[in-house]
């Protein structure tokens, strides 16, 4: 076995050790160390990925080598390394894009505390997206919720407060029912690791002795999975959570913890239960028609918004929508599509969210659509990048969210001819509300207005991570073969 | 009737896990959420400690030598249980401390009421 497959569990110990790192160290040091293990999680992920990938094969990293129905296991594979590197990259951009927000919201005394938040998320990642135990995985999910929890009421004041109350019971009755889902496995099969208990999963559909039970399984993990990551008609947590909190705060919330929980519901979609299993087929369905009004209520909910943030926010549920339906066709090329409109979406909410605070910071910190107009004249650089991510939301080619989009339509005519049809339909017809709701903001935002003085003080930071991220947006606009390519061969191993 | 008798446990364990599941949601109190979220987890851990128990068998630890694993019950449930219960201890200081935080600003741990005053805020 190569050595290359140390790599995941030292990025998981590397962050760890970062996190303790951070809370003896004052501000300056401690982000300076959550850079730097960010960027180490990054480098090794890429490295397993290139490694993985030229071999064409995964490999098992077991833990304290006891071998495979008792120990734990990492699976090191090209998709995880791929999914991980993205998250990675995305993770670092939203910080570095934030970052003299955090200086503002965050009180001096607690502002090593975000960073060592921030390292918890990373690790929480990391280990959810690499593990194949679902013990391992229920664990790291508590701690990413209670950490997004924190970077959330960092901020302190009266809204924020009670958005993260309101985000934290949500998300514990979603992880309650998670953790009851696997009590339930762990009982019919006697397996925590993945590859064996879908073996037992395989012998006891075959009996047919426990179809009520899996059902019921199959049933709850789900539902607890969708509330977590906001699928409608559990998404009313996402505006207020993601309004108000530091700029950071909402990119990490809304392109990252979300989307881990969505790739943790692949996992145990196609590689524990398996898509075959009747109760699986049941909730497939009902995800599709979820993801479907999802898409539909989120849009008509964001162009009913006079807050620009609340928008953005809305827009995020009918995102959520898109990849649910895409999962939901159960096909190689629909967890492609959907896989891939993960990155595309991260990439394009976090520029939304980092530049949509300078667009308010220079519009006299108000959020409402008529303090905006003019923004441009007075912030010309946030503007331009707000633009640039209005335009990929809506999907005009040459940006990510238009590749996503013919993906997931491509995925789709290969169903039948109805339901095709109807994902069609519902595509084109959120696209058009799409258009509606950004494009009237940056219409507003470029109109004229008496206040046109330019007042923007660009920092450094924020110039390359919005720059990094408008590249990426237009390289998985222009360039989605590729990336495409590296996912379905990763999802090719990985079921 | 028969398929109930053996399962007294795991039947309690559900219905309070219900009763957890139903505080959590619909009561509006905050400290009356996080009792029902204790709850909750305590009847999870009722069902998967109650299924990992087999009359007649021993603690998993080597006696006498003697390795026949048909004299033992297996140690994963109960490890299951000992982690979930320090994860329900983290969850709920958090919780806990965030209703602290909320009731020293509003003075009140009722959410309607919370949700009304935070409205006021704004307007002013």
């Amino acid at each position: 076995m190569p050595f290359i497959i140390n790599l995941p569990f030292f990025s998981v110990i590397t962050c760890l050790i970062g996190a303790v790192l951070c809370s003896v160290f004052n501000d300056r040091n401690a982000r300076r160390v959550c850079v730097v293990s960010i960027i180490i999680v990054i480098v090794f992920s890429a490295s397993v990925f290139i490694q993985t990938a030229s071999d064409g094969q995964y490999y098992h990293y077991v833990l304290g080598h006891f071998p495979a129905p008792w120990g734990n296991e990492l699976r090191v594979g090209p998709l995880e390394s791929l999914v991980c590197c993205g998250f990675g990259i995305i993770l670092l951009l939203s910080l570095m894009g934030g970052d003299e927000y955090i200086n503002i919201n965050v009180r001096r005394e607690k502002r090593n505390r975000y960073f060592v938040l921030i390292n918890l998320i990373c690790v929480a990642m990391v280990a959810i997206v690499y593990t194949n135990d679902l013990f391992t995985a229920y664990v790291f999910l508590e701690i990413l919720t209670l950490a997004s929890c924190g970077i959330l009421m960092i901020k302190e004041i009266g809204k924020t407060t009670i958005a993260a109350t309101r985000y934290l019971i949500l998300n514990l009755f979603g992880s309650g029912l998670f953790l009851f889902g696997i009590f339930l496995i762990y009982t019919m099969t006697g397996h925590l690791l993945m590859e064996n208990i879908h073996e037992a999963i395989v012998l006891i559909v075959r009996n047919g002795n426990y179809d009520f039970p899996l059902t019921v399984a199959c049933a709850v993990i789900c539902t607890g999975l969708a509330i977590k990551s906001g699928l409608y008609p559990f998404h009313l947590w996402m505006p207020d959570t993601y309004a108000y909190s530091t700029p950071t705060s909402s990119a990490i919330l809304s392109s990252f913890t979300s989307k881990v929980y969505i790739f943790l519901m692949i996992k145990i979609m196609f590689r524990v239960i398996g898509t075959d299993v009747e109760g699986m087929r049941n909730v497939m369905n009902i995800y599709l028609l979820f993801g479907l009004i999802a898409i539909i209520i989120g849009s008509v909910s964001a162009i009913k918004q006079h807050n620009i943030n609340r928008m953005i926010a809305f827009s995020s549920t009918a995102q959520i929508g898109y990849i649910f339906t895409a999962i939901s066709l159960s096909s190689v090329s629909g967890i492609a599509a959907g896989i891939y409109h993960i990155f595309a979406h991260s990439v394009t909410k976090s520029l939304l969210f980092i530049s949509s605070a300078r667009i308010i910071g220079v519009s006299g910190k108000s959020m409402a659509f008529h303090d905006l107009r003019g923004a441009a004249k007075r912030s010309p650089f946030a503007s331009l990048m707000f633009t640039v991510g209005s335009l990929s939301m809506i999907g005009v080619p040459a940006f990510a969210g238009f590749s996503s989009k013919i993906l997931i339509s491509s995925a789709a005519a290969e169903k039948e001819n109805t339901l095709s049809l109807v994902i069609l339909v519902v595509l084109a017809l959120s696209t058009i509300l799409n258009t509606v709701y950004f494009l009237r903001t940056v219409i507003n935002i470029y109109s004229t207005s008496k206040d046109s003085e330019k007042r923007e003080k660009l920092y450094p930071e924020y110039v390359f991570a919005s720059i990094m991220l408008a590249v990426l947006n237009i390289i998985l606009g222009c360039y989605s073969v590729p990336v495409i390519k590296a996912i379905t061969s990763g999802i090719e191993l990985f079921i | 009737m028969e398929k109930i008798s053996g399962h007294f446990p795991q039947i309690i364990a559900m219905i309070l896990f219900t009763i957890g599941l139903s505080t959590l949601l619909l009561h509006r109190n905050l400290i009356k959420k996080i009792i029902g979220l204790n709850i909750m987890d305590t009847g999870l851990f009722l069902f998967i400690t109650s299924v990992g128990y087999i009359s007649d068998r021993l603690a998993p630890i080597i006696i006498n030598g003697n390795t026949d694993p048909s004299l033992y019950v297996n140690p994963v449930p109960a490890g299951l249980v000992l982690t979930g219960i320090v994860v329900s201890v983290s969850v709920t200081s958090i919780t806990l401390s965030l209703s602290y935080r909320l009731y020293k600003r509003f003075h009140t741990l009722n959410l309607d009421e919370i949700y009304l005053l935070a409205a006021d805020e704004e307007e002013r």
